[in-house]
């Protein structure tokens, strides 16, 4: 399809949904992966438009076209029903060469999509009801690292996912890079995709996870290779050591107080294993997979009652006196 | 033959007129009273319980449609919470498959089918009645569960490991589980019927081309569940076997897969999917050749497109699993396997469009949901060639694209003919005719609705909205055209309330019908309306495809049958020529108990696994009882 005709047709579709272009839909293709999905799509969309408005323009004209006098249901004429055979006929052929020519493109294009590239940038993401666990992997152990909910890529940079999944089968679907796939217990998936350029993608589990399918929700953040770099580096080393008194107070109370059950903060002595990696989740954009956006607010509003934000999650409310809350927030706002 | 041994038996060649027909009502007629009615196994008393019933089950499931459109038509709203919706979705996909559209198009079958190829009663009526009790007490204990807070919660398809013991530790996945197993039990008790009636039932010279369309659609259909409902069932069987006696099918850690269940699931579920469609083909197919005033063109091909249809359905199953990481050459095979479904679907319509271009349309209601069937499923069948697309189905998969999609295809492709076909059968269940003018609203609200309510979640799942999550963050920008579609689905309702109301007003009001009020050409309408319980006094003889029109004066027939007992008459396979005389059983109410006794056996087993052994026993009299030789003269002999 010539690019002006394409280009004619995205905007053409696109238009009556400018309001709803956001940073999660399959219609704002920001990789190279979900352009091919878009141009398959749009080409079957066409197809599709052309063939029921044939047959919508058939069942039209059939029915107000004048007919012959009316007469018994039986008399029929032999001439037509001959003629018509032949047209039916023709028209069943015709729908088997469309459906032919369509499974071809449509193979074409997963060829594409799912080409893979062996210099990819690996990364391991292991679903969790229900949040992302997220592994950076390198050669040397001391450049591996473990993050959550989030996920920072290059631009122009293709990237492999490893999908597993640590209980029921979850989707990773982030639908501006590309199209989705399972994280399937006991089964290793694989994933490749590049951001064509730098920004916020979202993305939210696809298959039905159990009671808080609805949020959660992985953001990808792709950034240019220089700053993907340093943010890479810098993510790789511990936390930093609160130097205030309120922070040093917040680190004793989040292990007195039971976070450090679950959570792990790499350089201290926090290590549970059970919930996200909180080593530097002060700079992270959201809270609860997705749920809210990361604001000392909705931080503490979370730590105060998880099961009012997302009912039924596994983080227990923990009994805390407000001065100990203020403590704990305070220092994981530090651990940027 | 039995001819000596019979010398003395009244044959209805014996009398004539009135005298005939009220023999042949006393003998075959529901015996009165409660007991009485427990005990029926005509095939249309049966036929218009179920019919009922899946209705009944489709207000619920309805109901709950509702329930979720105003959950969902702004963001975060916590009219439901997560826990409730969870039920509520399940509920609503479980209750409509498998209570409501595999039920209706059945209940329809056993209604009409005995009646279209000619003969006084389904064959194997007691096992008939048993079906109905056991699609009765299975819906009945889905929905007792769900009332008391274990309704299912894992979706329709009830992936593992979510269903697994391990992630849902309540009763819920069982309940899920044994309904299955009960809708199963009625849904091949039904398959074996309809296949039998065709097969030996018709009347002498209905030939296999003189079958009618919907006969047709009815037995693909039914060969369809008696080879797709075993895989289900050894799927839901392991599920509970997993759950209650910890067996590891599908545990990946004891060298089970996840997977093996999807494999099985869609197996049956894709098939499924046609064993409800290829009904309302033949719904339309009828529909069609009495509103056009003329027979459906192309008659083979359409019989043809059916039987390829049933076929190929059974070769796409794993187009419901393309993003599970499947071998890629393999998941396009299946893009073309499941797009080839277009060509025999697509011959059936351009026979309908060519039957409609040469007829002379009479623009009653049946006509206009069919004309709505075909404006609405083209639309579904096309969706459903791009989800066919390994690519494009990357993105739509489990997205709000994917429920538009099936949802035009099952209400589009079966609802619309149904609800078309209860306008058209109506008179000839209940000798009265439906009200044109409600008629006529229930069909604009219906298509109107429909398409505002379902249309905008094509552009939902698009634009990023997964399917089965209870609510929204506000930031997402899908919270218009949820709301649009939330109103739809207020006015398709609506719509739903007029055919309610139609029906209790017509039941009692409505202009009386006659025998064939439509001037249409098969065997049902040439008897009175509703039919007398003997179904015809003489059986037919069939001497072309539209007898009705072809032998419009009088219909020519074959005496002989006993009127001293049920008897039907055998025909051969392929032309339909007199065998012999072969005995109908009598009312009985040992269905009931042995259903009875089924779901005490089902119900306990998903609490114990001790229940297989006690539960067996009252099954076993219960069975005997049905069975018991009953003195008539063909035991004895």
């Amino acid at each position: 399809m010539p690019v002006r005709i394409r280009t004619a047709l995205v905007t053409l579709v696109t238009l009556p949904l400018a309001a709803c272009e956001g940073r999660q839909s399959a219609l704002a293709p920001q990789g190279l992966q979900s352009d091919q999905i878009l141009r398959t799509l749009l080409l079957f969309l066409a197809v599709a438009a052309v063939v029921w408005t044939a047959v919508v323009i058939a069942l039209g004209i059939g029915l107000l076209r004048r007919k012959r006098m009316p007469e018994r249901p039986l008399a029929l004429h032999q001439d037509f029903e001959k003629a018509t055979g032949r047209v039916v006929f023709a028209l069943g052929f015709a729908t088997l060469v469309i459906v032919l020519g369509l499974s071809i493109v449509s193979y074409a294009g997963q060829r594409t999509v799912f080409a893979k590239d062996d210099n990819a940038l690996t990364l391991k993401i292991i679903g969790h009801q229900w949040w992302w666990e997220v592994r950076y992997e390198d050669d040397s152990p001391d450049r591996s690292f473990v993050t959550a909910n989030e996920i920072r890529i290059p631009t122009g940079k293709a990237v492999k996912v490893e999908l597993e999944s640590a209980d029921v089968i979850h989707s990773f679907w982030v639908p501006s890079l590309t199209g989705k796939m399972d994280l399937i217990t006991g089964q290793k998936n694989e994933l490749q995709f590049t951001a064509r350029n730098a920004g916020v993608y979202r993305g939210q589990c696809a298959e039905f996870c159990g009671l808080q399918h609805a949020h959660m929700a992985v953001a990808v953040l792709a950034l240019s290779p220089d700053e993907f770099g340093r943010w890479r580096d810098h993510e790789n080393q511990s936390a930093s050591s609160p130097t205030d008194v309120l922070g040093k107070q917040g680190e004793q109370l989040f292990r007195a107080r039971g976070c450090a059950l679950c959570h792990n903060i790499r350089g201290t002595l926090a290590g549970g294993q059970l919930g996200p990696d909180l080593t530097h989740v002060g700079s992270r954009t959201t809270v609860a997979a997705g749920t809210l956006p990361l604001t000392p607010a909705t931080l503490g509003a979370w730590i105060a009652d998880p099961q009012h934000i997302k009912p039924g999650n596994y983080m227990p409310r923990m009994p805390l006196q407000s001065g100990e809350l203020i403590a704990i927030l305070h220092y994981l706002e530090q651990l940027k | 033959m039995t001819v000596l041994a019979d010398e003395r038996e009244l044959r209805d060649d014996a009398l004539n007129g009135l005298e005939l027909a009220t023999r042949l009502e006393r003998l075959w007629r529901t015996p009165s009273g409660l007991l009485g009615a427990l005990m029926s196994v005509d095939h249309k008393v049966i036929g218009r319980r179920y019919i009922v019933t899946a209705f009944a089950f489709l207000l619920l499931g309805g109901a709950l449609a509702i329930l979720m459109r105003i959950q969902l038509a702004g963001p975060e709203q916590t009219f439901l919470s997560p826990d409730k919706y969870n039920q509520i979705f399940t509920m609503h996909g479980s209750t409509m498959m498998f209570l409501f559209a595999v039920p209706v198009m059945e209940a329809f079958a056993v209604y009409l089918v005995p009646l279209m190829v000619g003969t006084r009663n389904i064959a194997f009526p007691r096992l008939n009645a048993f079906s109905y009790w056991m699609f009765l007490f299975g819906g009945c204990f889905l929905w007792i569960s769900f009332l008391l807070n274990v309704g299912p919660d894992v979706g329709w398809f009830a992936y593992v490991p979510l269903s697994s013991l391990q992630y849902t530790p309540t009763k819920r996945p069982d309940v899920w589980a044994q309904m299955i197993t009960f809708t199963e039990v009625a849904a091949l008790a039904v398959s074996v019927e309809i296949v039998v009636t065709v097969f030996k039932l018709r009347a002498p010279g209905m030939t296999l081309d003189r079958i009618p369309l919907f006969v047709w659609a009815m037995l693909v259909t039914s060969f369809l569940v008696m080879f797709a409902m075993p895989s289900i069932m050894v799927a839901s069987t392991s599920l509970i076997l997993d759950r209650l006696v910890n067996t590891r099918f599908y545990d990946p850690s004891s060298g089970g897969h996840p997977l093996l269940w999807q494999h099985l699931f869609w197996f049956f579920g894709h098939p499924e999917v046609y064993i409800i469609f290829i009904p309302g083909t033949g719904m339309v197919s009828m529909i069609l050749g009495t509103f056009a005033r003329r027979p459906v063109i192309g008659y083979p091909v359409v019989i043809l497109s059916l039987i390829a249809t049933g076929f190929l359905s059974f070769g796409l199953w794993v187009h419901h699993m393309f993003v599970t990481g499947l071998p890629q050459l393999g998941a396009g095979l299946f893009t073309a396997s499941s797009m080839l479904i277009a060509v025999p679907s697509g011959l059936q319509i351009f026979c309908w469009l060519a039957t409609l271009w040469d007829g002379r349309p009479v623009y009653r209601t049946p006509l206009l949901f069919v004309i709505g069937f075909i404006v609405v499923f083209v639309l579904g069948g096309l969706s459903g060639v791009m989800v066919a697309s390994v690519p494009i189905d990357t993105q739509v998969h489990d997205t709000y694209f994917v429920v538009a999609h099936f949802h035009y295809v099952l209400i589009g492709g079966a609802v619309f003919p149904l609800i078309g076909a209860v306008y058209y059968w109506f008179p000839k269940i209940t000798g009265r005719m439906l009200s044109e003018t409600l008629g006529r609203w229930n069909f604009w609200l219906a298509l109107i609705g429909f398409n505002v309510a379902f249309f905008p979640m094509h552009i939902l799942g698009l634009i990023g909205m997964p399917r089965r999550v209870y609510t929204y963050t506000a930031d997402m920008d899908w919270a218009h055209l949820n709301l649009v579609s939330s109103g739809g689905a207020v006015v398709f309702a609506i719509s739903f309330a007029i055919l309610l109301a139609n029906v209790i007003y017509s039941l009692r009001r409505g202009a009386l019908a006659g025998d064939n009020p439509w001037d249409a050409s098969t065997l049902e309408w040439a008897t009175s309306s509703p039919p007398p319980p003997q179904n015809f006094d003489r059986i037919p003889v069939v001497k072309h495809r539209d007898p009705l029109w072809f032998d419009n004066e009088s219909l020519p027939v074959v005496a002989g049958l006993s009127i001293e007992r049920r008897e039907v008459l055998l025909t051969s396979l392929a032309e339909a020529e007199p065998q012999t005389r072969e005995a109908s059983p009598e009312p009985s109410v040992w269905p009931l108990i042995t259903a009875i006794a089924t779901t005490i056996f089902f119900v306990g087993s998903i609490f114990t696994p001790w229940a297989v052994l006690w539960g067996t026993p009252p099954m076993a009299v219960a069975l005997i009882g049905w069975f018991w030789p009953s003195g008539s003269r063909e035991d004895e002999e």
